[in-house]
């Protein structure tokens, strides 16, 4: 298929994984940000084919894994109200809190729709005025946009039955945090290139001043990956620490600056709490107080049980890179993807889902 | 008066139910011994006999390459042809929601007839019920049928063995695509057709031609994934598939990209894979490639000895373990 097969060539995927061996003079450790990237590797066996020479570490951008527990329970709260349609992405609806899960929600009698833009929670307000619409809005820096749109739509079409279950979150913070965790074993970032189509390569350069860390930009494609591993090794061993674009076929250095607006003018930073990695400072997105009526906690007034604690789960560990999904006891036994302890394990982005697929034994 | 809209009282038992079965469901089915009350008398011809039974809830009923009716009869015919058997009758089990258009029926019935005439098996059996609207989704079909198994045919999903060949009758994970495409909305242009179809006369055609044929399976809801790990478990082999060979449209192959799903999770509604010794494996692809429904049919891999497990081994030589989707990621496809 054009536009895939030849980024999926593996005479050229062979031939990269040479450069790069060639490259190195010791072994270097890399954190891939991105949820898609860990499986993108997975899938394709880099990881196994850069044994010895790279180490890739995965990173908490899984949306659904870094959700919290609380926003699952008040979106499970939120079914459990019979005017209540909630549009949801269907990865969340396996993802457990204190409440359960959404699925479990669902078949209580609950209405969840699974939607696959929220787009599609707009033109279900639409078609039911008698609903009201509640958009579970997660994901990073690149889903936050049609968030954006789904409000400024709703806002110009009038629309009162619509409002949303924000918990977006935003990458560089993150990468923040775990820079600045003495135990990191960081040594460069493959940065994920959608977040870039959206923000922009130029997003990273203070972290990679202020923590001398080289960070690439990179594709989800094993030719895109490989380039963007080769070029974090090359910017290693020469002692470097920039910004590099590898994915300029997708990401432009300034971004798109129209998705961008539209963030800007529903959406303001706000503190959040990750799950498994804590609160972090001005790595959410809340409604400004202009767009205070779409939000969904305030409009139904639901209060969610204080979150507990993940049990025997390490996915803390997991998302901030310091352990493997391996290194979990739970992991393959008690933890699978039918019985999921934690996040990763769910979600078709998560780190421990990827090694349950892909890897054997 | 004719009937135009399906009510709660045609499925009463009563004058109308009498009305919709003589003006409705009978004429469009011709069905030879519909006629009789309770059960349908048939002669046995001999041999053993296959029994399966399936329940079709796809939504929408009409989709690019078939509707529930035509999918209904291809299910359960293809179930019995995966035991090797002959398929001949079936039992049409039809639940109606109160507010189908008598139109929409008809048409699926035209279906059922059509396509049962086409794999030569005879509807002999057959209820229907009435619910309420907002109870079902227009129509629930369900289809028991049954075959006979020439003598000598020994099909088991244990019979596998380490060397074995594994066939794919043409390529895979289209229907469910075609499903989700249609019930989503996904606007693709063209449309993804479903692969619905028989797969009866081409398995008939390799037991004909003496191909000692190890185990055959029907990939459909779990998609070519699941219906290979139940080989493996059953047979205690290690499946390699070649990654390179497993065929799938592109168009599949794009709109799975853009949904994030396997093809092979994906359903398939007129594909089976086979498991044949090597020495027949060229004897068994150059017959079914000689037959319209299993033209594209590709070897796609081979059982080895080791830990029952399906694997998919890569172009660069790197082995990935596949595993079951977890469960509703195309809910409610056949």
């Amino acid at each position: 298929m054009k536009h895939l097969d030849e980024y999926r060539d593996p005479a050229l995927i062979l031939r990269q994984v040479e450069a790069i061996r060639a490259a190195c003079t010791r072994r270097w450790t890399l954190m891939e940000v991105c949820g898609g990237q860990t499986h993108a590797i997975l899938r394709h066996g880099l990881d196994e084919l850069l044994e010895g020479c790279v180490e890739l570490i995965h990173g908490p951008g899984c949306p659904v894994c870094v959700t919290p527990a609380e926003t699952l329970d008040q979106a499970v709260l939120l079914t459990r109200r019979p005017e209540v349609t909630l549009c949801t992405f269907g990865d969340m609806l396996r993802v457990p809190g204190a409440l359960g899960d959404l699925n479990a929600a669902r078949a209580a009698g609950g209405d969840v729709r699974v939607i696959y833009s929220p787009l599609d929670a707009v033109a279900l307000a639409c078609e039911h005025p008698e609903c009201e619409v509640v958009l579970l809005a997660v994901g990073f820096e690149t889903t936050a946009p049609a968030a954006a749109i789904a409000v400024l739509q709703a806002e110009a079409l009038g629309l009162g039955n619509l409002s949303l279950l924000v918990s977006h979150s935003l990458v560089p913070p993150a990468m923040e945090a775990l820079l600045a965790d003495p135990d990191n074993r960081i040594q460069g970032f493959l940065a994920a290139g959608h977040v870039c189509t959206v923000e922009g390569a130029t997003a990273y350069q203070a972290i990679a001043e202020r923590f001398r860390i080289p960070i690439v930009v990179t594709g989800f494609e094993p030719v895109d990956l490989l380039a963007g591993i080769h070029a974090c090794v090359e910017q290693q061993e020469r002692g470097e620490a920039r910004v590099e674009n590898r994915y300029d076929r997708a990401a432009r250095d300034d971004g798109n600056a129209a998705a961008r607006e539209a963030v800007t003018r529903v959406f303001e930073p706000v503190e959040r709490e990750w799950r498994g990695m804590g609160r972090l400072p001005a790595s959410g997105l809340g409604l400004r107080p202009e767009y205070a009526r779409f939000d969904a906690v305030a409009r139904f007034e639901i209060a969610a049980p204080a979150a507990t604690g993940d049990g025997p789960c390490i996915a803390g560990e997991v998302l901030r890179g310091l352990r493997r999904p391996t290194d979990c006891p739970a992991f393959g036994r008690e933890c699978t993807p039918d019985t999921p302890l934690g996040a990763p394990m769910v979600s078709s982005e998560g780190a421990c889902a990827a090694y349950l697929h892909y890897r054997e034994g | 008066m004719t009937i135009e809209i399906v009510r709660l009282a045609h499925g009463g038992g009563g004058r109308l139910q009498a009305k919709l079965l003589d003006e409705v469901i009978l004429p469009a089915l011709e069905a030879r011994a519909l006629g009789a009350p309770d059960a349908a008398v048939l002669d046995h011809p001999g041999g053993r006999l296959a029994l399966t039974t399936d329940s079709f809830v796809v939504r929408p009923l009409f989709f690019p390459g078939g509707d529930i009716g035509r999918l209904a009869v291809h299910g359960t015919v293809n179930d019995l042809a995966m035991a090797g058997a002959h398929p001949l009758w079936l039992t049409l089990g039809l639940i109606l929601e109160e507010g189908l258009a008598v139109a929409d029926l008809q048409h699926i019935l035209a279906s059922v007839r059509a396509t049962a005439q086409e794999c030569g098996v005879q509807v002999v059996a057959g209820d229907t019920k009435v619910v309420e609207a907002g109870r079902g989704d227009g129509v629930y079909i369900n289809t028991s049928g049954v075959g006979v198994v020439p003598d000598g045919v020994q099909i088991a999903p244990g019979a596998i063995r380490p060397g074995d060949v594994l066939l794919a009758s043409g390529d895979l994970g289209r229907h469910g695509v075609a499903i989700l495409a249609a019930r989503e909305g996904l606007g693709l242009d063209p449309p993804i057709p479903s692969d619905s179809t028989s797969v009866a006369g081409a398995v008939a055609a390799l037991l004909a031609a003496g191909v000692p044929v190890h185990a055959l399976r029907d990939p459909t809801r779990g998609g070519a994934v699941a219906a290979l790990q139940e080989l493996a478990d059953a047979s205690g082999c290690r499946l390699v598939l070649d990654d390179a060979a497993i065929p799938v449209r592109d168009d599949v192959r794009g709109a799975c990209e853009i949904l994030g799903l396997d093809p092979l999770h994906s359903a398939c509604e007129g594909r089976f894979l086979a498991a044949v010794p090597e020495h027949a494996a060229a004897q068994a692809l150059t017959i079914l490639r000689g037959r319209a429904e299993a033209a594209g049919t590709v070897a796609i891999g081979r059982a080895e000895p080791g830990e029952p497990a399906v694997i998919r081994r890569l172009a660069t030589g790197v082995e990935r373990r596949m595993i079951l989707p977890a469960g509703e990621q195309l809910p409610r496809i056949c």
